[in-house]
């Protein structure tokens, strides 16, 4: 067993990027997520890994940085909430373009615009349906856990350099911003210059070994049936993705007449709305997706054969209800509930709406 | 055993820490533990609290409306937080500064005199820790040594020449702690 | 003259002009006369020189040299409008020992990348910018740039720059000059044999001064873009001597 530590969500995301083995992080500070790069400066990282911290001058120059980096084969990563990741985009689209791997942590807070500082769900259309132009994926998972803060990490670049894609890990407030009990793992080693070459060299920038044709990252094809054969290729990765990475995590779902459906900080409050309607005698279960893109969809389908009703539960108006309703496909009623802009529904809450808009509805 | 608390009461108080010393607490003797603290303009207005759950078992929302303690440590705070404690749970409470006492039947309540007793120690910032130690004498959830061993871990080096005036605050609120109302 | 025959003059002790190596077979995108071609060969020639293609990754800008990335046998990103100076920022910190350079236009570098190219100064990377500035948006078709002269007529700008609404050339070569982060800033031309020899020495200096971890290395290019212009290459060139050096002047403008 690893050590045990009492960290908020931000300081054990940034303590495994450390002991990952990452080799930069560029990010710029915005609330509820400073204490990524607040952590990471105060550890020292140059110090125990050789790991580069940078603050840049904004999250369009943080993701750029990310951009560099990851073209060359290095593990690079970012951090920002809501606002900044909209600013972020740009440089998201061409990295899906381009096809190199890297990591971004979004802390989500309430929006549109400036918003404010408290969590929230709001941003799924954005990290799911792609935020940035063209026809894009990216994987996305959602923690539920501080300890989940620590281990996606691992898991998120070990996806990221198996398909060479962005993978972001979508958190909000309030599992930034809360502590809990986090068995913290070994320290890994940095790629040296030199793994880096035999593993990557087909695709990364690392200097052109002498033999070798030069390497290019580029998102640009000017000539459109190329373009058009290139998306194909990413919609068959997209595909593959789709088929094998699916992650989801269920709770008293064999028995259940109704299902709640929600991901991260939501799935939390909702595993006590689940005991709480249990000790009233009613049969709810929960499914947390875990990863949001890809969606656990064919396992929700399977539920809609027998469940009576499904309520999706989100910090948001009301977005990934859309995904669950795809699922379903008409077969069972699907409602959304969830408070938002900023605001926490609590588990009496949940239950309330369950009772009304799918039990009694 | 799952125990949902939330504390209350002036940022300065102590009212984080004391929290994060409770959690660190438990997570020595390897329960699991959630620490959620309201924060952001809330916190800037002058009120602090934090939700603190102890549990044998994986805890589910660290966001609660009912609780099995509130441990209430200013008047808004009461105001507040005296409806949130589930019915026969404990309200525990330091009364200075407190114009309207709690008035709640169903639940039992405890004075501790944690101001008084800290400025009567000389040390005006071991405050949180009579309080904790009060709350340990009516749950005793967590051993004194964990609460040692957690104060060692999330106390910096530096700070750690305080350990023992903290441990003497602790001991001095499980003496001082009184019963106000008994469910 | 009739009699010669091509293989009699093709042999080696023939040979005074030959592609640089560094040089892929691509055709080269560029307009006959523009200077964006000797620009590309100087860097390839530096690079060459110094021995350092295998150590050297070069990020691509948007505009005319969006494509250089095809002409230059090294490694190479290309980057979103203006991000340049971050992608090799990126780049730098996790590979300090590389060489790495920006070649950017005046849209990308001097408008909308224009907080990229001043941090990545300011913060003094130990990396190379090359700043091609032909006061015009060549590549959408002859708009507007941040450098382009007052009076100065372009397809957004049909009448003549006015200062009063588009406010003035923005000199950035001589801003970034200032910052303590950059070691050496030169500006120059590569319109007549004497000004390519002198770029490449600057460009050269540019690169060595990665050596040295001094800081940033800027090496501003003014060129002509007779296409967007609308001159012949030889007018451009002239319109050039008479017109943009008395506003960006030539020559080295710091070093450290």
């Amino acid at each position: 067993m690893g050590e045990l530590r009492l960290m908020k969500g931000n300081e054990a995301i940034a303590e495994a990027f450390i002991r990952e083995g990452v080799d930069a992080y560029y990010g710029y500070p915005i609330t509820p997520q400073s204490e990524v790069m607040e952590y990471l400066t105060a550890e020292r990282p140059e110090k125990r890994t050789g790991m580069v911290v940078l603050q840049a001058e904004s999250e369009l120059a943080a993701i750029n940085m990310v951009y560099g980096a990851a073209c060359t084969g290095k593990k690079v990563v970012t951090s920002s909430s809501s606002p900044g990741i909209s600013l972020m985009q740009e440089g998201i689209s061409y990295i899906a373009g381009s096809e190199v791997p890297c990591v971004l942590l979004n802390v989500v807070r309430g929006g549109p615009g400036l918003g404010d500082i408290q969590p929230a769900q709001s941003d799924y259309f954005q990290s799911v349906k792609g935020g940035g132009h063209g026809d894009y994926r990216q994987i996305v998972l959602a923690p539920s856990s501080v300890q989940d803060m620590y281990d996606h990490v691992a898991l998120a670049f070990e996806l990221a350099f198996k398909y060479r894609i962005l993978v972001l890990i979508q958190s909000d407030g309030l599992i930034g911003q809360m502590m809990e009990k986090v068995e913290i793992g070994e320290q890994k080693k940095r790629l040296s210059d030199k793994e880096i070459k035999e593993k990557y060299d087909s695709w990364a920038l690392t200097g052109r070994t002498p033999g070798r044709e030069h390497n290019i990252v580029t998102s640009l094809e000017l000539d459109q049936a190329k373009q058009e054969q290139f998306n194909i290729h990413l919609q068959n990765k997209y595909a593959e993705i789709a088929e094998k990475e699916v992650l989801y995590e269920e709770m008293e779902v064999e028995d259940a007449d109704y299902i709640l459906v929600a991901y991260g900080s939501s799935s939390r409050i909702c595993r006590k709305t689940v005991n709480l309607a249990r000790e009233k005698g009613l049969k709810v279960g929960l499914l947390r997706p875990i990863t949001l893109w890809p969606f656990p969809e064919k396992r929700i389908a399977e539920l809609a054969k027998r469940v009576k009703g499904m309520l999706s539960v989100e910090m948001s108006a009301g977005q990934m209800v859309e995904d669950v309703k795809l699922a379903v496909n008409g077969k069972i009623k699907v409602e959304h509930f969830g408070r938002y802009g900023g605001m926490i529904h609590t588990p009496e809450e949940v239950l309330e709406a369950l009772e009304t808009k799918i039990i009694g509805g | 055993m799952t125990e949902e608390i939330i504390i209350a009461g002036f940022g300065g108080q102590g009212v984080l820490s004391l929290g994060k010393i409770l959690a660190y607490s438990a997570i020595m003797q390897n329960q699991e533990v959630s620490w959620m603290p309201s924060y952001g303009p809330e916190m800037r207005g002058g009120t602090a609290n934090v939700t603190v759950i102890l549990s044998d078992e994986r805890i589910s929302s660290p966001v609660l409306r009912k609780f099995d303690t509130a441990i209430i440590l200013n008047q808004q705070s009461m105001d507040k937080f005296e409806e949130a404690v589930k019915p026969g749970g404990l309200l525990l409470y330091d009364n200075n500064g407190i114009i309207h006492p709690p008035t709640r039947k169903d639940i039992n309540i405890y004075l501790v005199e944690a101001a008084k007793e800290a400025a009567k120690m000389g040390s005006a910032k071991t405050f949180n820790m009579v309080v904790l130690g009060a709350y340990l004498k009516i749950k005793p959830l967590v051993e004194l040594g964990n609460v040692i061993k957690g104060l060692k871990k999330s106390l910096p080096e530096r700070h750690h020449k305080l350990i023992p005036m903290n441990e003497k605050a602790i001991l001095q609120g499980m003496e001082i702690v009184k019963e106000e109302h008994l469910v | 003259m009739a009699d010669i025959k091509i293989e009699d003059i093709i042999k080696s002790e023939n040979l005074v002009f030959k592609k640089t190596k560094l040089f892929t077979d691509k055709p080269l995108s560029y307009c006959p006369g523009c200077g964006h071609g000797v620009a590309h060969r100087l860097i390839l020639e530096v690079i060459e020189e110094m021995g350092i293609e295998s150590e050297t990754i070069g990020v691509a800008p948007v505009g005319c040299s969006v494509l250089a990335y095809e002409f230059m046998n090294i490694d190479m990103a290309q980057a979103p409008h203006g991000r340049a100076p971050a992608m090799a920022t990126g780049i730098k910190r996790v590979y300090p020992e590389k060489y790495v350079f920006t070649y950017q236009g005046d849209g990308d570098l001097a408008a909308i990348g224009t907080s990229e190219t001043i941090h990545a100064c300011n913060r003094g990377d130990n990396m190379t910018i090359i700043f091609i500035n032909n006061g015009i948006y060549g590549m959408t078709g002859g708009q507007m740039a941040p450098t382009t002269l007052e009076g100065m007529v372009s397809s957004t700008t049909p009448f003549g720059r006015d200062i009063e609404l588009m406010g003035h050339p923005i000199k950035m070569t001589e801003l970034v000059a200032q910052l303590p982060g950059t070691c050496y800033v030169a500006r120059h031309a590569v319109h007549t044999p004497a000004a390519v020899r002198k770029a490449k020495k600057a460009i050269r200096k540019a690169f060595e001064k990665q050596k040295e971890k001094k800081g940033l290395s800027f090496v501003e290019i003014v060129s002509n873009c007779n296409s967007g212009w609308k001159m012949t290459p030889v007018d451009s060139n002239k319109w050039m001597e008479e017109h943009m050096f008395p506003y960006y002047p030539l020559g080295e403008i710091k070093e450290i």
